[in-house]
């Protein structure tokens, strides 16, 4: 029995990977775009909400 | 606009505040007495349930679910309230949550000792209590979110988003790990077998760490560190990035857990990629933590919270820095089974949990109280005396991890072994007892806080109902600043729940799904044939002992293994196991083909007393399952519940089984009687060298062309 060759039995198996990078780098550039875009005034109000109670 | 007056619910927060001291204290002792064990097998003291087997897994639930499940609650009962400016949604509901939390840690302290487990770490609770753990937490999740959507506060701070995380993913892991066939009202089967099994475990095990003892600890993290140095975090746009980084990349890492295993290779590499990509989120909490207190470290100097939690967060960086190392395969193979896990793991419970814990409490408890903490001094005194205890348990513990490893990888130049697995163990000895001197150092520095606390407590005066105000939120309340479509997840408690669990749920999705595809696609080897009904009886008993604490069933393709244990273990072996026993630690040699290798008495006389077989070896005798006979009466039931899981027993076997059971027994009494030990053949010493005796040899009766592949 050959594991190492698992892949190769599943037809398209390559859609899972292939897949969860697309989502993760999508969200992440996504993430990055909006946290580096964010209005300062905005980040600083949420930034203080433990402070302010 | 009017102003509404409300009272934050304090009578909570101290419930869980004094059961995360209670629980901290009983298995952090529980873990003492474990690591004294390891050198002086004396200290098993004879009994079932003082056995190292039965107490190392009550340690490691009671300072996970109990210590730093408290903890946790603790913690997001106070921070949730204040970030959300409105009491908990239900007091009712929070009551339930906390005896009902309380309750199943100690039913799971009585049935661990009494031996139900289902012998899978970290998830060891059976059925009863997972369902209860499951309804309690769905109690917990109602209130957090019923707190959520009342609020009082347009933006839900980063803390709260770590908090819905975690529930969701808890909750999915929990769900997913527990399914299993019920025996009897004590007693169930893994609904998955073997390579299926280690997988669910491992990405379960990896994630508890992940989302139990991280996540939700981060979220503290971030509400009470800008708190104690009364300054907010250091970047919040850092926080939102690394959030969404952690859950995303945190649930693939799970088969770094099973590197050189008989898990498929390409699972192994997506949980090696996943792992090193952990580094930088990881970091991301943590220098965001430590860039908090910018400008504040004179304050550091003064102020043992905030030394607790500059500790906390600086083993929070070793611990997810070495983490990442561990999964490289080269320096798996090396880590793997010794005490360096043992290490790595205590600089992130000692360190991280534990300091967090305590910085809180020193933060909270006079604060509720409405007094000062008794003593300043002590509670520094305090932090002295657990950092030493960390490093000194540490440092051992790594030291005797490599120097192990070593030792089994070590070949003389005529190209054998150059040491007895128990030479490697003797050796490490003076380590062990180092090692359990910092055990107790930081038990006593968590004394030294209880009577701090207590006094502190018995000074002043609990404020039950701490008034608040706020004006209500509206539709129309202004935001400062520009809006961004982020406004959709970020200011919406729901969408985030839906969105973290789509995260996490395609990590656990993607992984889990090929390798039960491939159940079909594996060439099941023809030998391996069911466990008799007396071998399953000698399992059940190998599980319910906690013998998978010390041994692994599982020989990695590496040379020093197969010439100490034999051929490599291979996945079709396994496919009838429920639960898989592979294991995550060897204190003991590695059992997947100790079938065969001695004969019957060596067992019987090993397992009264392991000393005379083996001089110098610290595993505790089990002299009672020389006496205690097998529960046959179960025995219909477990190969029931074994068919219903697709184990091919006969039509009606469970009728038949007991008498093919006595059948087997009786021969093994026969060749024990031969040796001069006479006993009777209905015990409990015959169920377990039965299944000794079966392990590994399946493999042994294939043609040679198949091993071979």
């Amino acid at each position: 029995m050959k594991f190492v060759h698992y892949l190769e039995k599943i037809s398209g198996i390559d859609v899972y990977g292939i897949t969860s990078f697309f989502i993760f780098f999508t969200l992440f550039l996504v993430m990055l775009w909006w946290a580096l875009k964010a209005d300062d005034r905005l980040i600083e109000e949420v930034k203080n909400i433990p402070l302010n109670h | 606009m009017q102003v509404e007056t409300f009272y934050y619910d304090n009578r909570i927060v101290k419930n869980f505040a004094f059961a995360t001291l209670l629980w901290g204290v009983v298995g952090m002792l529980v873990g003492l007495l474990a690591a004294v064990q390891m050198y002086l097998p004396a200290a098993n003291f004879g009994l079932p349930f003082t056995t190292f087997g039965r107490v190392r897994p009550l340690h490691t639930n009671a300072v996970i679910f109990a210590f730093v499940g408290n903890g946790i609650f603790m913690g997001v009962y106070y921070s949730l309230q204040r970030l959300c400016k409105t009491p908990m949604f239900s007091k009712a509901l929070s009551a339930i949550h906390f005896w009902g939390w309380q309750l199943i840690i100690v039913s799971a302290a009585i049935t661990l000792l009494a031996g139900y487990t289902t012998g899978k770490e970290y998830a060891e609770l059976e059925w009863p209590i997972d369902i209860a753990i499951t309804l309690v937490w769905v109690v917990f999740g109602i209130n957090m979110f019923g707190t959520i959507l009342q609020r009082r506060e347009k933006h839900l701070y980063v803390a709260i988003w770590f908090f819905i995380a975690t529930w969701v993913t808890v909750a999915m892991l929990h769900i997913v790990n527990s399914f299993e066939m019920p025996v009897s009202l004590f007693k169930s089967y893994s609904w998955y077998a073997g390579v299926q099994d280690a997988l669910v475990q491992w990405w379960y095990g990896h994630n508890a760490v992940a989302f139990f003892l991280t996540t939700p600890y981060l979220g503290i993290m971030y509400y009470f560190l800008p708190k104690a140095a009364n300054r907010p975090v250091y970047s919040y746009r850092l926080s939102i990035i690394h959030f969404w980084a952690l859950i995303f990349i945190y649930i693939w890492a799970g088969p770094h857990h099973l590197l050189y295993t008989a898990l498929p290779d390409w699972a192994q590499s997506l949980g090696v990629v996943f792992s090193i990509m952990l580094i930088a989120p990881s970091w991301g909490g943590m220098l965001n933590g430590l860039f908090t207190l910018r400008g504040a470290w004179d304050k550091v100097r003064e102020e043992p919270v905030l030394k607790f939690m500059v500790v906390a967060i600086t083993c929070y960086g070793m611990a997810t820095f070495e983490g990442p190392l561990l999964s490289l395969k080269s320096v798996n193979a090396i880590s793997h089974f010794s005490d360096w896990t043992i290490a790595h793991v205590h600089v992130g419970a000692l360190g991280w949990n534990g300091f967090l814990t305590f910085g809180i409490l020193y933060w909270l408890i006079p604060r509720i109280y409405q007094t000062p903490l008794y003593s300043k001094k002590l509670a520094g005194t305090h932090f002295w005396i657990g950092t030493i205890g960390i490093v000194l348990y540490t440092i051992p513990m790594y030291w005797a991890g490599f120097t192990q490893a070593m030792m089994w990888k070590q070949f003389t130049p005529e190209g054998t072994l150059a040491f007895q697995f128990l030479e490697t163990v003797t050796h490490i000895i003076p380590l062990y007892i180092v090692r359990s001197i910092g055990g107790l150092l930081y038990l006593i520095g968590v004394f030294v806080m209880v009577f701090n606390i207590v006094k502190t407590v018995r000074a002043g005066s609990l404020l039950a109902q701490e008034e608040a105000q706020a004006a209500p939120l509206l539709e129309d309340t202004p935001v400062h600043g520009k809006e961004y479509w982020h406004k959709w997840i970020e200011r919406r408690p729901l969408q985030m729940l839906v969105f973290s669990f789509i995260l996490v749920a395609i990590g656990g999705l993607l992984e889990l799904i090929p390798t039960f595809l491939i159940k079909s696609n594996i060439p099941t080897i023809s030998s391996v044939k069911p466990y008799t009904p007396l071998e399953l009886q000698g399992r059940d008993l190998y599980i319910s002992n906690g013998c998978y604490v010390c041994h692994s069933q599982m020989i990695r393709p590496f040379r020093d293994e197969v010439a100490r244990y034999g051929e490599y273990s291979k996945a079709g072996e396994f496919v009838y196991d429920h639960p898989f026993q592979w294991g995550s630690k060897r204190t003991g040699p590695d059992l997947a083909r100790i079938g065969n290798k001695y004969p019957n008495s060596w067992h019987y006389n090993h397992m009264l007393e392991p000393q005379s077989m083996s001089p110098g070896s610290i595993m505790p005798s089990y002299a009672w399952m020389l006496d205690d006979p097998i529960d046959t009466a179960s025995t219909p039931a477990k190969i029931r519940a074994m068919q219903r899981l697709g184990v091919p027993y006969p039509e009606g076997y469970d009728q038949v089984a007991n008498a093919d059971l006595m059948k087997q027994a009786e021969s093994i009494r026969t060749k024990l009687a031969a040796d001069k030990i006479k006993t009777p053949a209905n015990r409990e010493i015959i169920a377990m060298i039965a299944y000794l005796q079966r392990m590994g040899t399946d493999i042994k009766g294939m043609p040679e062309a198949t091993t071979q592949q």
